[in-house]
């Protein structure tokens, strides 16, 4: 009973800092809104989307282009936990949660399901205004794809967490963005399918396919039509379950976050 | 205020918390050597030491923030590193930097604190209105940290400390940045946990004021090591000086 009294006032106070804070619910809509709004309009004509899997129609661009936008968010959601956790240690908050008497193990999983909730009201929000403006997917696709968002969410969010156990200082976080959201976004299927990139270069192509998050938003475009693509499946759930273990490991007493800052 | 969560062992329920040759280095740094000493259950044992003694690695291998790399620590006869959960369940701290949400409400941040000790909301709630009440915080329960002082913070965090019951209460450097009058209004309260309560407390200063008298412990850490321990009496003896502050000259520089 104390577990899950403890899940839930992680949970419940991440979405209230969440909620505390309009400014993040709309800087997280901004961006992939932009994306859809402004670049997927321009591309809608440049850009043909063939028929291939899950779709079994020609599609606009907007539409290929979604699943990508949503995964988009939960990437810069991860990023912002993990800022946020790097930010709590430098901080000193994070203090308070580590010397829960549960297992550490146990608060870093709440911690990842936590960012992982604030992940699903974001993607809801980005869903709500994009069938708004024209951009939807078959109305039982909006349920069936929670659970590709939950493991995409753990995919994102273990990678955020194996960061911030890594990441010394705050300012290091610029180096994150450039070396590791950005090309992970680029280099995936978010903006373009895998065969469209293929024709283009076959090395970037090759990237792209061992990239996870590719993977990520596959299971989502797959998942928001209903059907399960089971390599993408096995894909996120063993990279994220991989990550968690590492992130567990970096979280660690005997490896130490806060080692380092202690002194 | 009760002072258990669990049982504890009978024969070392006397001793609220000990160290054992506890030696940690950063690098090539040795921040601990051979740290040992123990703190009686209800008792107010000061931790002097001059900035960088060692005061703060202290506290964060004392509440497992990580593990230190030779000796051992325990908490009411519950090794630190073998039986984590028990131990720390016996133990509130209240850290030397402000670890409050300060996006959150005093109310939201006990809360908070409450649940990561498994404690449900009706329970809480009734810890909140006595700790609240008793350090004269009621009136600022739906105050957003941000907007307390200093002084209210600290008041806060120590409520925080105390919500799960613990029987021991470690404080690094509580009264740092605070006025005379507030820091000896939190002196006297966290005294009164003590003597009233039975609460053992490791208060780290390194101001000697703040040993309140001849019941207090001290326990001296000079470069990692401690230099003295034992009554305030013995400690005076013992280094051949008539006044605490005395006890810093060598380290002063």
């Amino acid at each position: 009973m104390g577990w899950l009294i403890c899940l839930c006032a992680i949970i419940g106070r991440e979405l209230l800092r969440f909620l505390n804070q309009p400014t993040r619910l709309v800087s997280a809509l901004v961006r992939p809104l932009l994306w859809l709004l402004v670049f997927a309009t321009g591309f809608r004509a440049a850009l043909g989307i063939a028929i291939a899997p899950p779709y079994q129609t020609y599609i606009t661009y907007s539409i290929y282009v979604l699943p990508g936008l949503v995964g988009m968010v939960q990437l810069f959601n991860a990023t912002q936990s993990s800022l946020s956790m790097v930010y709590d240690r430098e901080m000193g908050s994070m203090r308070v949660l580590l010397t829960s008497p549960l297992p550490r193990w146990y608060l870093i999983i709440c911690k990842l399901l936590a960012g992982i909730a604030v992940s699903l009201v974001q993607v809801y929000a980005f869903l709500a205004v994009a069938w708004l403006c024209g951009d939807d997917a078959p109305p039982l696709g909006y349920l069936t794809v929670l659970p590709a968002l939950i493991a995409n969410g753990l995919l994102l969010g273990a990678l955020g967490l194996l960061l911030s156990s890594l990441i010394r200082q705050l300012e290091n976080f610029a180096g994150v963005m450039n070396f590791v959201v950005f090309p992970m976004f680029f280099l995936s299927t978010a903006l373009y399918p895998l065969w469209k990139i293929r024709e283009g270069s076959a090395l970037v192509a090759d990237i792209c396919a061992a990239n996870p998050f590719t993977y990520g938003v596959e299971l989502i475009r797959f998942a928001l039509y209903g059907q399960i693509d089971p390599v993408a499946t096995l894909v996120v759930l063993g990279c994220g379950g991989l990550l968690l273990a590492a992130a567990i490991i970096g979280y660690s007493p005997s490896r130490g976050l806060v080692r380092r800052k202690a002194a | 205020m009760h002072a258990a969560n669990d049982a504890g062992d009978s024969a070392s329920s006397s001793i609220a918390l000990e160290l054992s040759g506890v030696t940690h280095r950063f690098g090539a740094k040795r921040a601990l050597d051979d740290v040992s000493f123990r703190v009686a259950a209800g008792s107010f044992t000061a931790l002097l030491g001059a900035n960088g003694a060692g005061k703060s690695t202290l506290f964060a291998l004392a509440t497992r923030l990580f593990d230190c790399a030779t000796g051992s620590i325990s908490v009411f006869g519950r090794d630190l590193k073998r039986h984590p959960g028990a131990a720390l369940s016996r133990l509130g701290v209240v850290f030397q930097d402000t670890t409050l949400d300060l996006d959150l409400s005093v109310v939201q941040n006990l809360r908070y604190a409450a649940a990561l000790h498994g404690i449900g909301r009706h329970d809480a709630e009734a810890g909140i209105e006595r700790g609240l009440a008793r350090f004269g915080m009621s009136d600022r329960r739906h105050e957003k940290a941000r907007r307390l002082n200093g002084g209210h913070r600290r008041r806060v965090e120590i409520i925080r400390a105390l919500m799960h019951q613990p029987a021991l209460l470690l404080l690094d450097e509580p009264t740092v940045g605070l006025d005379v009058p507030t820091r000896r209004q939190l002196v006297e309260q966290v005294h009164r946990l003590s003597r009233d309560d039975g609460v053992a407390v490791l208060w780290a200063t390194h101001l000697v004021d703040e040993i309140e008298g001849p019941n207090d412990r001290i326990v001296l850490l000079r470069e990692g090591r401690v230099a003295e321990q034992g009554s305030v009496a013995e400690v005076l003896a013992a280094a051949g000086v008539d006044e605490l502050g005395a006890l810093f000259a060598p380290s002063a520089g």
